[in-house]
Order: structure tokens, then sequence, then C-alpha cells
């Protein structure tokens, strides 16, 4: 019923689980031309509340850089929630609450004195419905984190990212001609890729996507997933997604997380390379919900 | 199990045949009747805002003149003169006013909706809703104390009489601004925070421009509302013959006391100084209607559709 598990990528080495990787250790991917290069992001002891809800209990995981991270699971077992604590989005909630660790290549991202938005600028993060920005045009969207994040930057070097960006997205030939055209008139796997236009241009260490391809349909799937493959050479992707079989095809390390009870918290039950977990998974829960036995 | 059946003539009671559904025809006439009566309805209500129009417009047009735009009534005892003391001041008070109230109004609906929380919040909330009921000579007392404190008894000024137009324009342009604000989607906010944005410039940049269309209808809509008060100005900016557009000196007319003014003391040519205030009432209608037609305008060309 598993069958194979293609993947773009051949196997790969180190399967960080949960018993192994020792917290602390930092490693770096290839910098690009920027100087900025793919992060590690660990975690550790995480647990994540929503008032007195105890939302997401004890995730320890590392994300490895230049690696698709794919979190998995049923809904409500807290994926989004635990991927929203990377980037403090979660904090964002009214009576949202978060302990534990969670350190991006070494540094501790919740400690005190440091600026939440210092880190999202480090840490992106494309949302599942495309949400460009709706008063502004296309060229302004893909340049909005600059221009939001009180950078001058010259006109000539705005025109090289927003291109750069653009065509990193796959998105440059279908709208150069069109750029001061309105973000909102394009279809919605371009928004989405508009979108992610918009995450790569402010250079993040790290990109973080919840469930960015199920608004949309499989042929811009495809065009996501593909350019999903081509960016983690550059970034650290994590990525939520309810769909399995795009976890087997997109991603290199897969994490499983699963609920007790409606109304328990949402846990980590396993993490491993993609095959692995589709194959050969340790955990009973594991093998029962990727061989569809529920979900 | 036995299954309940509906055997008796009951609403559920399955027709032998379609076509021997004709008996619906109490129904249908039920529908025309309930058509007739609301249709009535909305002609009775439209009766009274119809014949205020016809009749305004009847009265007013024999007031109106080039000298009601173009004079004041400054030194006149006769037929002449005009309104255009009244008129300037009505713009200069109002435009003052809405200077003062739009810049508190939308700060106080930005904090409201995007950083209040809890018992603060709730406590602002009830003392705007409770602003909207003030009446309108309430505000324009507290108006005349406030200045009087500062300035002696008896002075009459301009701005006072904003001062009391904004105690009135607050708390609508707080209301309609936070309502426009609420209907931004959250995802707009997280989409610029994800980027790094921090909150101020969040609002500054992507939540304000988003809801403009919407904002500049408040304003305008909440101008339409103050821009004929009486009571206020009666007791804030006095009643004068000429010319003044400084609100910081002396008395100013204004479209409503003016007409008001006219009509209780008439002088000798009463029905020039009749036709003088009907001509007033015309022209601060038309205000109205030019304020909402722009609001409309407006409004269509910088909405942002919001998928």
């Amino acid at each position: 019923m598993l069958g194979a598990a293609t993947k773009r990528s051949a196997a790969e080495e180190g399967k960080p689980t949960m018993s192994e990787r020792p917290a602390g250790v930092t490693s770096t991917g290839p910098a690009t031309k920027a100087g900025r290069g793919a992060k590690t992001i660990e975690a550790r002891d995480v647990n994540l509340f929503y008032g007195d809800f105890h939302a997401v209990e004890d995730v320890t995981m590392t994300i490895a850089p230049n690696k698709v991270t794919a979190l998995i699971g049923s809904s409500g077992c807290g994926k989004t929630t635990f991927l929203r604590s990377l980037n403090r989005m979660h904090e964002l909630t009214p009576g949202a609450r978060v302990e534990g660790h969670v350190s991006l290549d070494g540094e501790d991202v919740y400690a005190k004195g440091v600026d939440p938005v210092e880190v999202r600028r480090l840490i992106g993060m494309v949302f599942q419905q495309p949400n460009p920005f709706p008063t502004m045009s296309i060229y302004d969207n893909v340049a909005a984190g600059l221009n939001l994040n009180s950078r001058r930057v010259p006109k000539a070097q705005k025109d090289a990212v927003v291109e750069r960006s653009l065509r990193g997205a796959n998105l440059w030939e279908e709208v150069k001609d069109r750029l001061d055209k309105p973000g909102s008139g394009l279809s919605g796997g371009q928004q989405q890729r508009l979108c992610i236009a918009r995450a790569i241009a402010v250079e993040p260490e790290v990109l973080l996507m919840d469930e960015p391809c199920s608004a949309l349909d499989p042929l811009a799937t495809l065009a996501i997933e593909d350019l999903i493959a081509e960016l983690k050479n550059r970034y650290t992707i994590v990525i939520v997604t309810h769909n399995m079989q795009q976890a087997a095809r997109a991603s290199d390390v897969t994490a499983f997380f699963n609920l007790d009870a409606t109304g328990k918290p949402g846990h980590l039950v396993e993490v491993g390379a993609t095959n692995e977990i589709f194959t050969n998974p340790t955990e009973k829960q594991t093998e029962d919900y990727v061989s569809g036995r529920f979900g | 199990m036995e299954s309940a059946t509906v055997t008796d003539s009951s609403a559920l009671a399955r027709p032998s045949s379609l076509l021997a559904s004709g008996a619906g025809w109490r129904r249908r006439a039920k529908d025309r009747l309930m058509t007739v009566l609301i249709a009535g309805a909305f002609a009775l209500a439209m009766i009274p805002l119809i014949s205020l129009v016809y009749e305004v417009t009847k009265r007013g047009i024999p007031g109106l003149s080039l000298d009601f735009f173009t004079e004041d009534a400054r030194g006149v005892v006769g037929e002449g003169g005009g309104a255009s003391h009244a008129i300037v001041g009505t713009l200069v008070i109002t435009g003052v006013a809405a200077l003062i109230s739009v810049p508190i109004g939308l700060m106080g609906a930005i904090y409201l909706n995007e950083y209040g929380q809890g018992r603060l919040r709730r406590a602002l909330t009830f003392f705007v809703d409770v602003m909207t009921g003030i009446p309108s000579i309430v505000a324009g007392l507290f108006a005349y104390a406030l200045f009087e404190l500062f300035l002696g008894p008896g002075i009459r000024l301009g701005v006072m009489g904003s001062a009391a137009l904004s105690v009135l324009m607050i708390p609508i342009v707080i209301r309609s601004a936070e309502e426009v604000l609420k209907i931004v989607p959250n995802h707009l906010r997280e989409a610029a925070y994800a980027l790094g944005t921090p909150k101020w410039k969040t609002i500054v940049k992507v939540v304000l421009p988003t809801a403009f269309a919407g904002l500049v209808t408040g304003v305008m809509i909440a101008i339409a509302r103050i821009v004929g008060e009486t009571a206020p100005l009666l007791v804030t900016t006095g009643v004068v013959d000429s010319m003044n557009s400084d609100p910081f000196h002396g008395r100013m007319q204004n479209l409503a006391v003016y007409a008001y003014n006219e009509y209780r003391s008439p002088g000798v040519f009463k029905q020039a100084a009749y036709d003088k205030a009907w001509a007033a009432a015309l022209t601060l209608i038309a205000i109205v209607m030019l304020l909402n037609v722009a609001a409309r305008l407006v409004y269509r060309r910088y909405k942002t559709e919001i998928r």
C-alpha cells in the first residue's frame, strides 16, 4: 500500500530523530551571494498554549539546513501551531504562550531582549491562502519586505532584488511586463508564487510554509513543489502539509504529529528521513497514519 | 420500526399531482399582499423625505440669487444682502471641526481595533457609545464653558463652534473607522508581520491603505451629520452680519444659525427674510448632498477588492 515513496533527491544521510542530535549543535548551509545561508533550527521541549489550553506538548527536533522538513499529521494536532512558534507568530494570538527553547543557528529566538520583528525577518513565512497586499502592485508586493522594513534601498538595487526574487519564484517570465499591475489580478498559483517571491526577497535563512498548496489546483501545486526543490539549495524549508503524497514527494525529512484524543495536546510522534518514515516507520501510530488507516 | 406517516392535510402532504398544486393560490395571494404592504410602507417612508425636498426647493429658490452667494448682510436693513458670510462660516467651522476630529477619531479607532485589550478597551468603547448620544446643545455649552474659562464670559469664536462640533463628530468617526478597520482581513496583517514588519508600520502601510476608501466615506458621512447643527453654534459662534473667515477672532455666522435668525427676526421685509432662510436651508441640503456624492465617488475609485 505504501509503495515506493518517490523523491526528487537521492537518499539522504544523517537521520535526525528525537534521541540523536545533541542540542546546541549548529551547522550552516552553503552561503548565498548575500552572505547569509540556510540555518539550522533547534526546538527543545517546546510546549505551546492558547490561554490555558495546552495545544502542543514537548516537541524536540532539529530542522536541518538546505533540506525540506515536512510536518504531517491529522487536523488539529498542532503542526501549524508549532510552525508558527518557530518565527514567533504564535504569540500574536491573544493569550498564546510558548514554553521551551527554539534556537536559530544556536541563538535562542525567545531570549529576553530579542526583537520578534528581527526574528521574523530571518525566518520567513508563506501562508495557506495567498495573501498579496491588495493595495500594492506586483512590484511593490515583492519589494514590500524592503519597503516595510524601513530599509532605504536605491531604486536600481530594488529592481534587482525584485527581479531576482521573481526569478527565484519562477514567476518572472509571467509578470515581467506587468509589474505595476495590482497583485490581486493573478491566478491562485501565481499569487502564491508572488507570496513566495515576497518572502525570499528579504533573504531569510529559513522559509516556513503553512500548507502552501492546499488552495491550489494540481498543476499549480506541481509548480510550487518544483520551486521548493530549487529553493532548498538556498534556504532551510519547513512545510506543513495535510497531503501525505506531497510530503513523500517534496520533503527530505518528515515529522509526524498526532493527538491522543480531541482536547489533548498534540505531540511529535516520530521524525526521520522521509523514505524511512513512509516505508519503515518505527512507531505504530506513524505506520497507521501513512498507510491511511486513519487521517 | 414504524415510521410516522403524515396523512392529514398538513403542509407536508404530497399533492396528488403537481398540476393539482394550483391550490397554492392562497400562498400566492399572501405573497402579493405582503409585497403590497411592504411597498406601501416604503412609499409612506418616502413621503416626508420627498415632501421636504420639494418644499425646501420650492421656497428656497426665490431666495437664491447671485447676491445670496456673494454678499454678506453687513449694514443691510432692507431687502438686500446675502449669505456669503454664512456660507463661508459653515465651511470654515465645519472644516476646522473635521481637522480636529479626523486625526483624533482615526487614532482612537486604530487604538481600539489594533491595540486595545481588556478593561481599558471596554471602558473606552462604552464612553464612545455614550458620546454618540450627547445632545448637541450640551456639546455647545461644554465648548462655551471651556473657552469661557480661559477667555472670559461672553466670548464667541468660530473655533468654539468647531470644538463643539468635534465633540459630536469624534464618536461618529471612531465608530465608523473602527468598523472599517475590522473588515481588513487579519491575514494581510500576518503577511506583513511574517516579513518582519513592526506593528505600527503594518498599520500605516498595509491596514490604512486597504481601509482608505471606507475611512474617507466614514469621515464624509460624519461631516454631513454635523454640518447642519444649529444649537451648539448658537451659543458658541454667535450671530453676526459681516463676513468673518478667521475662526480665532470674533463671531462667525453659519448657514444653520443664519436660517434660524432670518426666520426669528425677519425685520420689516418679512418675505425677503423668509426667502433667504429657505435658501440657506436649501444650500445646506445641497452641501450635504455634494458630500455624499463625493463620498461615493471616492469609495468607488479607491476601494480595494479583498479576496
